[in-house]
Formats: structure tokens, C-alpha cells, sequence
């Protein structure tokens, strides 16, 4: 692989005061892949993803956006952050600005585009995510799957390098689920980079372009998707893969 | 409002034992009084003779009509829609106070002599003292709120010793202090500027954590999904975090302006001519007291409903967001 390169993590450690939560981690991730990251709760997968966009802070290592350095004294930290959508398990949209609102913000405060221009890229991306017709309402009147679909198209507004998802399907009904995959799914076809954590093996198995499993702070397994699900190399991966596919 | 259930209870003034035990207890509690010889007596003359004369029947009998009066008032005001409800009780018990009033014989031409003055003077004094302070105590509330909040050492220990000191004095001493105090250090400040700085202080303290709590009741995921976005401290605070946490603030936030309008009449005791003081001085002379502390009550009273209602058109301003 010699596209250029969004993600680079080499040797990331971080610790929650005595607790080693990310240990020795070494990921790159290339322009217009899609990873998926799955592993067993506490693993470490929602520290590994937040610290790729500084939500959280690495103590050991080095990790870079765009050839960006993520560390405590950077100054651009706003430019990292506005070049990398995050989708929230639980949406975190905006609840007093309207679904149009939320998608203008982004553009028009932290990158001083004007009204008329945002509004014409929030309409756009919401059309993409199938929703215009609900522009004007309020996050609350809006069903799960439809607000998270509004939280994708937030981030998109931003027209980031790589979005960062995590487990954006686990708090949803399951009929809602797959209105939420379609949406990803279709971004993934559209060459979007992507880093999913979710425990969606059949949208692993079909989009992604690698599978990460996590265990205990460090990745376990790497591979694609049909060597990761048919011939799995690590025991732990063969017990995580049959708890998940049991049911 | 509670979360009202679909299905109507019944109607608590309209069950049996409720309005019998309602007229039982208004029964009792007349009787033990005799009105014999009040105007409510007078009124009963033709029922019980001369009131004077008429003893236990007369007592009874007075206490029987009132308490009878009353359950049918309000087993009546039972059946009316809410809105209603509302409106007759208010107006039934602003005539009880009126009543009340009336028994101290004010002198009406005195007032209508000296309340031109008691408003231009004094409601004016009161009201620009007040919306001054409110707003200085409110931006030192957003300041210190985010002070207390913060993790910078300074900022803390600054904004926990001052929310500290001026809850922790009277405001009355406040008051002293500023006006005697700040003299000591070379400061001379007028007494409009004392009593202002005082009450802004003071309210300030109280209203900080206010904003506080408001600010901390914010999830942190909004904070999270801002900071992706690249927001910085400032626009989240302002556009994000504090939009939010104004219907969490507004309540006691009223509460606090409502209070600070009047707590402003302890200016007067510097000798800031604003409507406590003027209500105190004016009567003095004729020894007409009762007439202007009731009508500077009543100002005051005007006042806090009027800022009642501005709070409650923010609030539901401000409920738009959680509708379904
Ligand atoms: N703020 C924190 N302080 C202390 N420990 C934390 C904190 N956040 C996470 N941890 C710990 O770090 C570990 C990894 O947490 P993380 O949230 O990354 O797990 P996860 O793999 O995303 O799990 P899940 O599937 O439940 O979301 C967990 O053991 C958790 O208890
Ligand atoms: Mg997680």
C-alpha cells in the first residue's frame, strides 16, 4: 500500500493513573481504507479511537493526523480535530439547535464558512444520509437510528479526512440498526476512511478492509476480513468470534 | 407542570368526606370567635335580631352561614376548567387582602399625594440600582462560574474565597462595609455606587453557583462532541454549554433577581433614596406610616410579577427544545 497516509500510531501507551489501558499499540491507517475495530468490553477500543482525534491523551508513543503530532503542548489541535468526524455511541447531537442547526455549526464556527454555503452543504450531506425532509426539527422528535444518521451527516459537514465511529449502532433497537449501517456502508463505497469500532460482523465482513481485535489494551489480531473471520491465528480471536457469534 | 396521567382523578373538593370535614373544620374554627359584634354580625341582622343580643345563636349561626359559604365556594370553584380555577382564586384572595387593608382606614388622598414622588423617586431609584446590579452580578456569575470550574489553581482559590466571603455575610454588613470600608483604603464612593457594588457582589457569589451546577448539569458528551468538532473552550461554552444550561439556570436565576429587588431596600440604610427609604421618611411627619409602607409594598409586589412573568415567557422560550 503506498497511498498516503491519515493515521499513523507508533508504540502508543497510555495509562488511567495506575491502570496500562492502551499498551504498545501500532496502527497505520491509509487514506480510503476502512477499519474495523471489535474486542471485548474494556478492551481499550474507545481510548484507542478518542486518542486519534485527542479526546483522550497517549502517554508513550507518537501518534499523527495528517502528519500532524498529537501531544499535550500542540497548538492545532483544532485543526486535527476538525479534519477527523467522531460518531458517538449515544449521538451527542446538539439538543437546543435544530437538525439543520447542528450540521451548520461546525462549518460556519470553526471554519467561517458563511450561512448560505453551510446550509447548502448540511442540506446535501442530509440528503445523503436520507433525512432532508427532517432539517427543521429538533434532535428529540427525531427517532435513534434517524439522529444518529443526523450525527454522521454533522461530522460529514466538516468534510473530514477520516471518520472515527464508536459504536455508533449499540445504543439503537435493532430495526434501527441497519438504517444506520446502510448509511456507513454507503460512505465506505464513496471511498470515505473510516476507524469503526462496533461489533457489526456482517458489516465487517463486507466493507471492511481490515479487522482489528482488541483484548486487554493491545490488538490481538490484524487481517482481512476473510482470513480474521475464517482462519483466525490467536485463540482469543477464535473465543471472541464464537461469544459474538453464538446467539 | 407534573407528568399528568391520562385518566382524570376524581375531583378531591368534590368527594363527600373532604367537604364535609371542610366544613366541619371552617365551622369550628368560626365558632370559636365571636363575630357578633363585627359588620359580618350587622349584616345578619335579620336572621338573628340584634347581634349583640343574640348569644350562642347568633355565634352559631354566623359560624354555620360562613362555613356553609365557603364549601359552596369552592365546591363551585370545583367544577370550573383550570384557567378558571385559577383567575377566581387569585381574585378572591387579592379581595381578602384588600379587605384587610381596609381595616387600617389609610387615608387615601395622602397617598395619591405622595405617590408621584414614591415613583419617580423611589420605583425609579430601586429599579436602575437593581437591573444594574443584576447584570454585573450576572457576568461575574458566568465568570465565576467557570473560575470554580476551572483547573487553573488561581482561578479557583480566587472565585472559592469570594463565593465563600459574600455568602457568608450579610448582606446588610456587605452593605456597611462597602460604604464605611472602601473610605479607609482612599476610595471614597458615593451611596448609589456602594449599594450597587454590594448587591452585585453578593448576588453575584450566590448566582455563580447557580451557574455552576447549571453548567455542570450539562452531559459531558456535548462537551466531547464539540471538542471533535474542533470547538474551542469559548465558542463551546457560549454556544453549546450555556444555551443548554439556561432552563437548568433561569428558575432560581429569577428566584435570586426577584430577591435582589428587594433585598435592594437595604441600600436605604446609606441613605440611597430608593422606595424602602422613601417609604419610611414620607409618612413620617403625619405620622402616616401604614400608608406608604402598604403602598410601597404593593410596588414592590407589582414589580416581582412583573419580572414573574418575563421569567416564565424565558422559560417557555426555552422549552421549545424538548418538545416532541
Ligand atoms: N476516564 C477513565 N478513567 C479511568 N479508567 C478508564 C477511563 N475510561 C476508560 N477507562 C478504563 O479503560 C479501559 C478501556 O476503556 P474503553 O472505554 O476504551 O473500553 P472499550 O473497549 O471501549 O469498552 P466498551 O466496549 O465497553 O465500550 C476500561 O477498563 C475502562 O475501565
Ligand atoms: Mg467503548
Amino acid at each position: 500500500m503506498s497511498a498516503e497516509t491519515i493515521i499513523e500510531a507508533r508504540a502508543v501507551s497510555k495509562w488511567y493513573g495506575q491502570f496500562h489501558a492502551l499498551k504498545d499499540i501500532n496502527l497505520t491507517v491509509h487514506k480510503g481504507e476502512r477499519i474495523v475495530i471489535c474486542g471485548p468490553s474494556g478492551s481499550g477500543k474507545s481510548t484507542l479511537i478518542r486518542c486519534f482525534n485527542r479526546l483522550e491523551s497517549h502517554q508513550e508513543g507518537d501518534i499523527a493526523v495528517n502528519g500532524i503530532h498529537l501531544h499535550p503542548k500542540m497548538k492545532n489541535v483544532a485543526d486535527v480535530r476538525s479534519n477527523v468526524g467522531m460518531v458517538f455511541q449515544h449521538f451527542n447531537l446538539f439538543p437546543h439547535l435544530t437538525v439543520l442547526m447542528n450540521c451548520m455549526a461546525g462549518p460556519m464556527w470553526v471554519k467561517g464558512v458563511s450561512a448560505a454555503e453551510a446550509r447548502k452543504t448540511a442540506l446535501q450531506f442530509l440528503e445523503r444520509v436520507r433525512i432532508p425532509e427532517q432539517a427543521n426539527k429538533f434532535p428529540v422528535q427525531l427517532s435513534g437510528g434517524q439522529q444518529q444518521r443526523v450525527a454522521i451527516a454533522r461530522s460529514l459537514c466538516m468534510e473530514p479526512a477520516v471518520m472515527l465511529f464508536d459504536e455508533p449502532t449499540s445504543a439503537l433497537d435493532p430495526e434501527m440498526v441497519s438504517e444506520v449501517l446502510d448509511t456507513m456502508t454507503g460512505l465506505a463505497r464513496d471511498g470515505m476512511t473510516m476507524v469503526c469500532v462496533t461489533h457489526e460482523m456482517g458489516f465487517a465482513r463486507a466493507v471492511a478492509d481490515r479487522v482489528i481485535l482488541m483484548d486487554a489494551g493491545q490488538i490481538v489480531e490484524e487481517g482481512k476480513p476473510d482470513s480474521f473471520f475464517g482462519n483466525p491465528q490467536h485463540d482469543r480471536t477464535k473465543l471472541f468470534l464464537s461469544q459474538i457469534l453464538k446467539h | 407542570m407534573l407528568y399528568p396521567d391520562t385518566v382524570e382523578a376524581e375531583v378531591l373538593v368534590h368527594k363527600p368526606w373532604f367537604v364535609a370535614t371542610m366544613f366541619g373544620v371552617v365551622f369550628a374554627i368560626f365558632l370559636a370567635f365571636n363575630l357578633t359584634s363585627t359588620s359580618f354580625g350587622e349584616l345578619m341582622r335579620p336572621v338573628i335580631g340584634e347581634p349583640s343580643q343574640s348569644g350562642l345563636y347568633g355565634r352559631f349561626a354566623i359560624a354555620f352561614v360562613i362555613a356553609l359559604l365557603f364549601v359552596l365556594n369552592v365546591v363551585l370553584i370545583g367544577f370550573a376548567s383550570l384557567r378558571v380555577q385559577i383567575a377566581i382564586v387569585w381574585f378572591e384572595l387579592l379581595l381578602l387582602f384588600l379587605a384587610f387593608f381596609a381595616t387600617f382606614h389609610l387615608s387615601l388622598p395622602f397617598i395619591r399625594e405622595k405617590l408621584p414622588f414614591l415613583i419617580s423617586q423611589g420605583v425609579v431609584t430601586t429599579l436602575y440600582v437593581s437591573a444594574i446590579s443584576i447584570i454585573i452580578a450576572s457576568l461575574i456569575a458566568i465568570l465565576g462560574a467557570v473560575a470554580k470550574l476551572s483547573t487553573n489553581g488561581f482561578a479557583y482559590a480566587i472565585a472559592s474565597f469570594y463565593t465563600s466571603f459574600f455568602r457568608g455575610l450579610p448582606l446588610l454588613m456587605q452593605v456597611y462595609l462597602i460604604y464605611l470600608g472602601l473610605p479607609q483604603l482612599g476610595f471614597v464612593v458615593g451611596a448609589v455606587p456602594a449599594g450597587i457594588l454590594a448587591l452585585s457582589l453578593c448576588y453575584g457569589a450566590y448566582m455563580t453557583e447557580i451557574f455552576r451546577s447549571g453548567i455542570q448539569s450539562i452531559d459531558r458528551g456535548q462537551w466531547e462532541a464539540s471538542r471533535s468538532m474542533g470547538f474551542g473552550f469559548s465558542l463551546t461554552m457560549r454556544r453549546i454549554i450555556l444555551p443548554q444550561a439556561l432552563p437548568v439556570i433561569i428558575p432560581p436565576t429569577g428566584n435570586q433577581f426577584i430577591s435582589m429587588l428587594k433585598d435592594s431596600s437595604l441600600v436605604s440604610v446609606i441613605g440611597v433614596w430608593e422606595l424602602m427609604f422613601l417609604a419610611r421618611t414620607l409618612g413620617q411627619k403625619t405620622f402616616q406610616h401604614m400608608e406608604m409602607l402598604i403602598s410601597a409594598s404593593l410596588i414592590y409586589w407589582m414589580l416581582s410579577i412583573c419580572l414573574e412573568l418575563i421569567q416564565s415567557r424565558i422559560e417557555r422560550h426555552y422549552a421549545r427544545s424538548k418538545v416532541r
